[in-house]
């Protein structure tokens, strides 16, 4: 047809896949403490530009630099470090678990623990969150006990979910931390809607929304857009971009749009993006994000760029999708030793003392887990009854439930 | 007492329930300001204020979502799709989520929102004004299903479904919005305000989730009809002089079994009209309700009278719609069984 060539189809592919060596040439890193810190009220089109690049504060040295450090004390610091060495424990002991046949599914954060850690500590009580799968860091970092977590992961007769929904879509009002759903990116448009009902009771409550690259394409993540900058909702708009969507690399959800916190430009809604792996990072950002809420600015999304170092989940072989070492090469390195290695040189903390915490929150999980096994496993000991299928419907159980609880002989 | 249609029966119910509750807020596509396209929500902006009853962006995933979170919070919303046809986009946030919240959290999130939709054909409405998608959300458990035939049923049952603590579905038959109808569309249509059943009063008052209503007691047989069909049941009924009880069921879930099986008991026979279509239809579960609870009483085989298995056309929607004509046919066939 007269000067053109034929159509082709453009399908993105990363720029590594297994075999080759692990690419990161194509994430700008900026230097630590290099992006400046607006004041809250800015207004959005002034910071277009930190849609683009990553806050940063903890540099290679491990010190704390830029308009965003500073802002947390030693105390907060190490518990923000036992936070996230208590979910890394944790995973791996759920691992195990998984493999031992006791669950029939896990869900770690490997490398992603900083994100959902730090976050917490910027909300308060009363504030709600969205979360996915991959943020037990929110439950944890608020003291949750973990062997609830477990008793709901064994699905055993302690389970506070009565054994009705998958290992680790965890529910708790009182932690702010909604019920998870499998459907990916419905809550994210709920926890506008929560946003919104605090600002109609004129509360000064805040909701957090989650959700993760590849989901940033459903329909509900725009639909929680339009709403969120249409009434201008007190709600943190998270987006944790771990590059990978079980073996969907990030540029597919991403198409040409440069990154994912560029999404919230055209929406007027202001987007930054933080270093998913510096604690002291996202704590600042989502902390920034928390006040302009509080003051009635409205909605805030922020990218936290980090990789998923394990699998997704205990059903993926990684190792099929991307090089094998790919994790190591993440330029942004490890959430743990980095703020150990900067509580060290800020002279709080030591390789002894860091092995001995190591040892007392393995310890820790032992305990709770073997508390938990005590209650039952998925296929072993104590289960929820099986009358619990037929109550919690409806508020109030209608006569169908009750004949038919009655023919399952309960 | 007032006399009322019953879109106006529908906006003193979210009157009265906003007047008595500030936590119920009511939202969707130009309910707020214009007052819906049908004016259920007309004045209740100017009333209530833009933060109890606003418009929302044209995004139904977003109305249920932005709902489901709000009734998280503490709210109760009462949320209108502009029409049923158009719910699909939300069919994903009211079938696995809010219909699950409750369930999934063990009681610790709750979904107490309604998700009110006009319904139905009769208005030339086409393929995509028409649906009549009850069967749908019949099927979801945790979900509550209403659709009521007048006025006086549509305030009081919407009055209970603000009030109820889980999520319900309430399908309002647009023709059935400014009179009764017997399913002659050549016919004028007798305005509510001539009707027993639009004397509403402009107060509270609830009707109980669950119980249907017997509108004709008869003995030779039984017709369950819902919505609009309650009207051309009726005109069926008048017009073959087959001596039949007519039962509203008012709720299709819950169900209210216990006035089908008596009646059918009774009558020994029974027919089921709805709009829909045929095909996995409500018919066929109060049928099969019916075959399991009525057996050794039945005279005669269920037969169900609906729309066709086809989309719902424009032009020949006369021919579509069940009506008296039809279901008196239906009638002659379960007498002569
Ligand atoms: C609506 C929906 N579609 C598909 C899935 C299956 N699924 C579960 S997780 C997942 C990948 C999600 O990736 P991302 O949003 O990047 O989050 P991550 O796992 O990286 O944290 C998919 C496709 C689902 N749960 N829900």
């Amino acid at each position: 047809m007269g000067d053109f060539a034929p159509l082709s189809l453009h399908v993105p592919e990363p720029a590594v896949r297994p075999g080759g060596a692990p690419d990161f040439s194509n994430v700008k890193i900026p230097k630590a403490g290099s992006v400046p810190r607006p004041i809250v009220d800015v207004a959005p089109e002034e910071i277009r530009d930190l849609a683009y690049s990553i806050i940063r504060v903890l540099n290679r040295d491990g010190e704390a630099v830029g308009p965003w450090a500073g802002v947390l004390t030693d105390e907060e610091i190490l518990t923000g470090l036992r936070d996230m060495m208590r979910l890394r424990a944790f995973d791996a002991r759920m691992l195990m678990a998984q493999r031992q046949g006791k669950t029939s599914f896990y869900m770690q954060h490997l490398g992603e623990e900083a994100v959902s850690c730090a976050f917490r500590k910027a909300l308060d009580k009363g504030d709600m969150n969205f979360p996915t799968y991959r943020q037990a860091g929110l439950l944890i970092a608020d003291g949750y006990p973990m062997v609830e977590m477990m008793n709901q992961i064994f699905s055993n007769e302690a389970d506070p979910l009565r054994g009705r929904q998958l290992p680790i879509m965890y529910s708790s009002k009182e932690h702010g931390f909604f019920t998870i759903s499998g459907n990916l990116a419905t809550q994210y448009v709920q926890a506008v809607g929560w946003a919104m009902a605090s600002a109609i009771k004129s509360d000064g409550k805040i909701a957090a929304a989650w959700i993760g690259d590849g989901s940033t394409a459903e329909s509900d993540f725009h639909s929680a857009l339009v709403f969120a900058s249409t009434y201008k909702a007190p709600v943190i708009l998270n987006i944790v971009n771990n590059q990978w969507a079980i073996s969907t690399f990030q540029g597919i959800a991403r198409g040409g749009s440069g990154t994912f916190a560029a999404r919230g430009l055209g929406f007027g809604i202001p987007a930054l993006r933080v270093d998913g792996n510096d604690y002291l990072a996202v704590y600042a950002v989502a902390k920034w994000a928390a006040e302009r809420a509080r003051r009635n600015l409205g909605p805030t999304v922020i990218e936290y760029v980090t990789y998923r170092v394990g699998a997704h989940s205990t059903s993926d072989d990684p190792s099929a999708y991307r090089p094998k070492t790919e994790s190591e090469s993440w330029p942004l390195g490890d959430p743990v030793l980095r703020l150990k290695k900067h509580l060290i040189i800020r002279g709080v903390w030591s390789e002894e003392r860091h092995a001995q915490a190591e040892a007392e929150i393995l310890d820790e999980v032992i305990q709770a887990q073997k508390e938990a096994e005590g209650h039952g496993t998925l296929h072993a000991g104590g289960r929820p009854s099986v009358r619990d299928i037929f109550e919690g419907v409806y508020a109030e159980m209608p006569a169908h439930i009750r004949r038919q609880r009655q023919k399952a002989g309960y | 007492m007032a006399r009322m249609t019953m879109i106006e029966a529908v906006r003193s119910a979210m009157d009265v329930s906003m007047a008595r509750n500030d936590d119920v807020v009511v939202f969707g596509e130009d309910v707020g300001y214009f007052g819906g396209v049908f004016r259920c929500t007309q004045g209740l902006q100017a009333k209530y204020g833009k933060t109890r009853c606003f418009d929302t962006p044209i995004n139904e995933s977003g109305i249920l979502g932005a709902a489901i979170g709000m009734a998280a919070y503490g709210l109760k919303p009462c949320v209108e799709i502009q029409f049923a046809d158009y719910m699909y986009p939300a069919y994903d946030q009211i079938t696995q989520e809010a219909a699950r919240i409750r369930y999934r959290s063990n009681g610790d999130f709750t979904c107490p929102i309604v998700v009110r939709m006009p319904t139905g054909g009769g208005i030339f409405g086409g393929q995509t004004h028409s649906q009549s998608p009850e069967a749908l959300f019949t099927h979801v458990c945790g979900l509550k299903v209403i659709v009521p035939s007048n006025p006086y049923d549509a305030k009081g049952l919407l009055i209970s479904a603000i009030e109820d603590p889980d999520p319900v579905i309430f399908l309002e038959p647009k023709r059935l919005y400014n009179g009764p109808f017997d399913g002659h569309h050549e016919k004028p249509v007798t305005p509510w305000s001539k009707h027993e059943q639009g004397e509403v009063p402009e107060g509270y008052y609830t009707i109980p989730i669950g119980k249907a209503d017997i509108r004709r007691q008869g003995s030779a047989v039984t017709v369950v009809a819902y919505g609009t069909m309650v009207h051309v049941a009726l005109a069926a009924t008048e017009e073959t002089g087959i001596d039949a009880e007519v039962i509203d069921l008012r709720s299709l879930a819950p169900i209210d079994l216990a006035t089908i099986v008596q009646s059918v008991q009774k009558t020994g026979r029974c027919v089921v009209v709805h709009e829909a279509t045929l095909t996995s239809g409500f018919g066929g579960e109060v049928a099969a309700l019916v075959q399991e609870h009525c057996f050794y009483h039945l005279e005669a085989p269920v037969v169900r009278v609906a729309g066709w298995d086809t989309p719902y056309p424009h032009a020949q929607e006369w021919d579509y719609f069940p009506g008296p004509a039809r279901v008196g046919r239906a009638l002659a066939e379960v007498m002569e069984g």
